[in-house]
């Protein structure tokens, strides 16, 4: 194992290691995740399914630095995540990895532009570079002719390809989203998922998202099946085809 | 193995800044979207400081006027303690009102500030970014307190004596009135240490998770 790290540097963007995460809860003790071990190589388009309250989003909190496991361990680019201190933290956080979120979870004092730039201003950018930049990505998102508004002047939709705009700010190597089309309908989240896939195609980034939207497995390279805190099963899409039809709680 | 993870990591830096100018402008921007209610937030500085410098100004123009007439003023002098108590009483109960306000500003942004974490804003970016803005508050809200303060303060004086605008000493008046200002500035800020100090400590999966 190590050897295979020492001559593959970056072959994974996320390496978990038995990531168990307990929530105290009063007297109680909740164990959200129970052990789980994923490897996820760099360029890898990733969807996590599984029921609800089942622990994807606690995993996408562990895998994204933002709260901090229980036990076992969380590699970023073959970096122990629980050894790095705040500002390095900040900085994996800023620079490494793109968040989107069910919610947009757009600034709303803050134009799309200004939205975007942000993260490149934490990143030292100039404004006037950032600004460009975040032009850019805007267009790129298709969103080129609404840069002023407000987010509440923004379709849902608009919205969060505003916030895919700003995850790519800093071209991280990871894009982690948390259910991005849980708000979103049919349409929309076709085109974000449409979207997400080809930024994973063109520039390559790791996507790995948390999902319960049945749309997702077509673009997937792999789906992580998550039940009750452990992973189920992983597949690959070319077995999945028989699957679709049969599972359970598909949702409207 | 060790030597291994120093290299990696070694890919991991850690600059990370929030300038001064971009973070008096988003600070301006929240105040300006919730404007009425900064307004409410600023009424008690306004008040206090209005207050403040109210007497400060009286004592002025009674100074002015007794050193142009030594016979003018008798009373003035003892009425004075007890407004100090006052006036540090109502500073309090601004300060207070100041925490309060920033407290339940921290919370209805719960969301946002973990947005902005997420993106990578340090502790103290949060921190910086309330305490301008509880600066910009507090120095408009004092800025105004101590204009109308002032103004009521010799216009009172005009009804009592005359000649109240030939005999105050412009410079000292003036000067108590930066004064208060500074004063309603420093205690805006200090007001909102500790909601900001809250707000820069939150876990960011914590204000992601609150749903407001
Ligand atoms: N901060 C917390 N404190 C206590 N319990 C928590 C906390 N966060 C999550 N949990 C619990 O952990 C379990 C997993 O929650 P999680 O949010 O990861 O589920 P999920 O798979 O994302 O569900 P959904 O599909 O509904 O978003 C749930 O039982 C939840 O109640
Ligand atoms: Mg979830």
């Amino acid at each position: 194992m190590a050897e295979v790290a020492t001559g593959l540097a970056h072959e994974y963007a996320v390496k978990t290691l038995n990531v168990v995460k307990e929530y105290e809860m009063g007297k109680q003790t909740l164990r959200a995740l129970k052990g789980i071990d994923v490897e996820i190589r760099s360029g890898e388009y990733i969807s996590i399914m599984g029921p609800s309250g089942s622990g994807k989003s606690t995993l996408f909190n562990m895998i994204g630095g933002l709260d901090k496991p229980t036990e076992g361990k969380v590699y970023i680019d073959e970096v122990d995540i629980s050894g790095l201190d705040a500002y390095e933290l900040a900085w994996l956080r800023c620079r490494k990895i793109g968040y989107i979120f069910q919610t947009f979870n757009l600034i709303p004092v803050m134009t799309a532009l200004e939205n975007c730039t942000l993260p490149m201003i934490f990143a030292g950018m100039t404004t006037q570079d950032a600004m460009d930049k975040a032009a850019g990505l805007l267009a790129l998102v298709g969103l080129g002719d609404r840069i002023r508004h407000k987010p509440l002047e923004l379709s849902g939709g608009q919205q969060q390809r505003v916030a895919c705009a700003r995850a790519l700010a800093n071209d991280p190597a990871i894009i982690l989203a948390d259910e991005p089309t849980g708000n979103l309908d049919l349409k929309t989240g076709k085109e974000i998922i449409e979207l997400l896939r080809r930024l994973n195609k063109e520039k390559g980034v790791t996507i790995i998202s948390a999902t319960h939207d049945l749309k997702m497995l077509d673009v997937s390279d792999r789906i992580i099946w998550i039940r009750d805190g452990m992973v189920d099963k992983i597949e690959r899409r070319d077995e999945l085809d028989i699957e679709v039809g049969t599972l359970e709680g598909e949702e409207a | 193995m060790l030597s291994q993870d120093a290299k990696k990591r070694a890919g991991i830096k850690r600059q990370i800044r929030l300038p001064n100018s971009e973070a008096f402008k988003i600070a301006l921007r929240s105040i300006k979207i919730r404007f009425w209610r900064s307004i409410v937030t600023m009424a008690g500085i306004i008040l206090a400081i209005a207050f403040l410098s109210y007497v400060m100004t009286a004592g002025w123009v009674e100074r002015g006027v007794q050193a142009a007439d030594e016979t003018a003023v008798r009373d003035g002098v003892q009425a004075r303690a007890t407004q100090f108590w006052l006036i540090g009483i109502s500073l309090l109960v601004c300060v207070v009102g100041i925490t309060n306000a920033m407290l339940m500003s921290v919370t209805e942004r719960y969301r946002e500030i973990g947005t902005m974490k997420c993106l990578g804003a340090l502790d103290w970016f949060v921190v910086k970014l309330f305490l301008i803005e509880a600066m910009l508050q507090g120095v408009v809200g004092s800025l105004a307190g101590a204009c109308i303060g002032f103004t009521a303060a010799v216009l009172a004086g005009m009804t009592q004596y005359d000649g109240v605008l030939g005999s105050l000493p412009w410079g000292a008046a003036l000067l108590s009135l930066t004064a208060s200002v500074a004063v309603g500035g420093v205690l805006s800020v200090l007001g909102a240490v500790y909601p900001a100090r809250r707000a820069g400590k939150m876990p960011p999966a914590d204000a992601m998770r609150t749903e407001i």
